[in-house]
């Protein structure tokens, strides 16, 4: 499965809850399969999904989600340490891990070689991390967003992208509307 | 006066609960204070464009946040400063320790210091700079001015501000 594929499947266990999407790609995507106002689009500061979402868990109550590719995580490697050391039970960490930077054209990244992030989420002290192949994702996902536990999820699939929209929304307008989400 | 708790003081006056840090030598006591304080959740960042996203994520979900940090500091987030934090439209205040200005025993550190206004100045960030105790009155009001217009604030405090390196 490709991404999309992916965002497709899991878009109803997610819909109601607070997300934290990926720059590029991910984001187009999900706004376009889903758009809701609980979602918080990422425009630009690739890297930065994780540190958003978990501020956003550490803040208040309510679950959130942050989906995140193996590019972006490997260019904020420092989050997991943070993540790890200051664990919420209300957050989860979704790695959707194609192997590659795919909203730029698929280049590898070294996730996608020698280099395992669910080993070095361990190692950075997450206690909870799940590797899981695409099409096992989704009783994953809602399984940890039920739990108490922190869980950091890599998902494995395949790399590959489909023609879509950029997203237009204003910034302040995508901000405000999650905002608003949140306290509701 | 202590100016560390001066500061945090004014922090928990202005309800800031959430703060992250990377360390300087000259923010010390700040941090040390901070972490003492009740009112406030305290979680270090390992760089600093990691810290701001941990900014923008406590201030949507309803706490005021601060990022505490190194001037030099200003070239690892001047991405995330335009395209989350101002683009977005959030409010954070920056205390920066102002390394390399006057009493500074380290050379490199001049290096980014002689970049560090002209670059708060090209990304539009309204910048103040303590550079004797006293300048800390100015403290409060500041916070008050960002959580007002929601944008990211640099408060520069040099070495002179921090009374110094002693003998060094
Ligand atoms: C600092 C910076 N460098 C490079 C880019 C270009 N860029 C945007 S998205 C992206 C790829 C992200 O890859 P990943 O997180 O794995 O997500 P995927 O698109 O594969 O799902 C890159 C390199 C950028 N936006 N910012
Ligand atoms: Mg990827």
């Amino acid at each position: 499965m490709i991404r999309s594929e992916i965002l497709r499947e899991i878009a109803p266990i997610i819909r109601d809850h607070l997300v934290v999407c990926n720059i590029g790609l991910p984001s187009q995507e999900l706004h376009m399969i889903d758009d809701q106002p609980t979602n918080f689009y990422m425009l630009g500061t690739m890297g930065l999904s994780s540190s958003i979402g978990f501020g956003l868990a550490l803040a208040q109550d309510k679950p959130v989600i942050s989906i995140d590719g193996d590019g972006s995580v490997l260019t904020n490697l420092g989050t997991l340490p943070t993540i790890a050391n200051n664990a919420t039970g209300n957050y989860t960490l979704l790695i959707i891990d194609n192997g590659s930077y795919g909203s730029t054209g698929d280049q590898p990244t070294y996730a996608g070689k020698k280099t395992s992030l669910t080993a070095v989420a361990r190692a950075c002290g997450c206690e909870n991390v799940v590797e899981v192949q695409d099409r096992d994702l989704g009783p994953v996902l809602q399984e940890a967003i039920d739990s108490d536990e922190m869980t950091i999820i890599i998902c494995k699939c395949d790399s590959g992208n489909i023609k879509l929209p950029v997203i237009t929304m204003d910034p302040v307008v995508i901000r405000d509307r999650f905002m608003k989400a949140v306290q509701a | 006066m202590n100016i560390d708790k001066r500061i945090t003081d004014d922090l928990v006056a202005n309800g800031v609960s959430f703060v992250t840090t990377v360390p300087c030598k000259q923010l010390a006591g700040v941090i040390d204070e901070i972490d003492q304080r009740d009112e406030i959740f305290h979680i270090p960042s390992n760089k600093e464009d990691e810290g701001m996203g941990l900014c923008a994520g406590a201030w949507m979900g309803g706490k005021r946040p601060a990022i505490i940090m190194q001037n030099t500091a200003i070239g690892v987030t001047i991405n995330t400063l335009a395209t989350l934090i101002q683009y977005y439209r959030m409010p954070l205040p920056m205390l920066i320790s102002y390394r390399g200005e006057l009493r500074e025993p380290v050379a490199c550190q001049v290096e980014m210091a002689v970049h560090t206004k002209a670059l708060l100045a090209q990304m539009n960030i309204p910048t103040y700079h303590f550079h004797w105790q006293k300048d800390v009155e100015e403290f409060d009001n500041i916070l008050k001015y960002t959580f007002m217009c929601n944008k990211p604030v640099a408060i520069l405090t040099d070495a002179n501000f921090w009374g110094g390196y002693g003998d060094q």
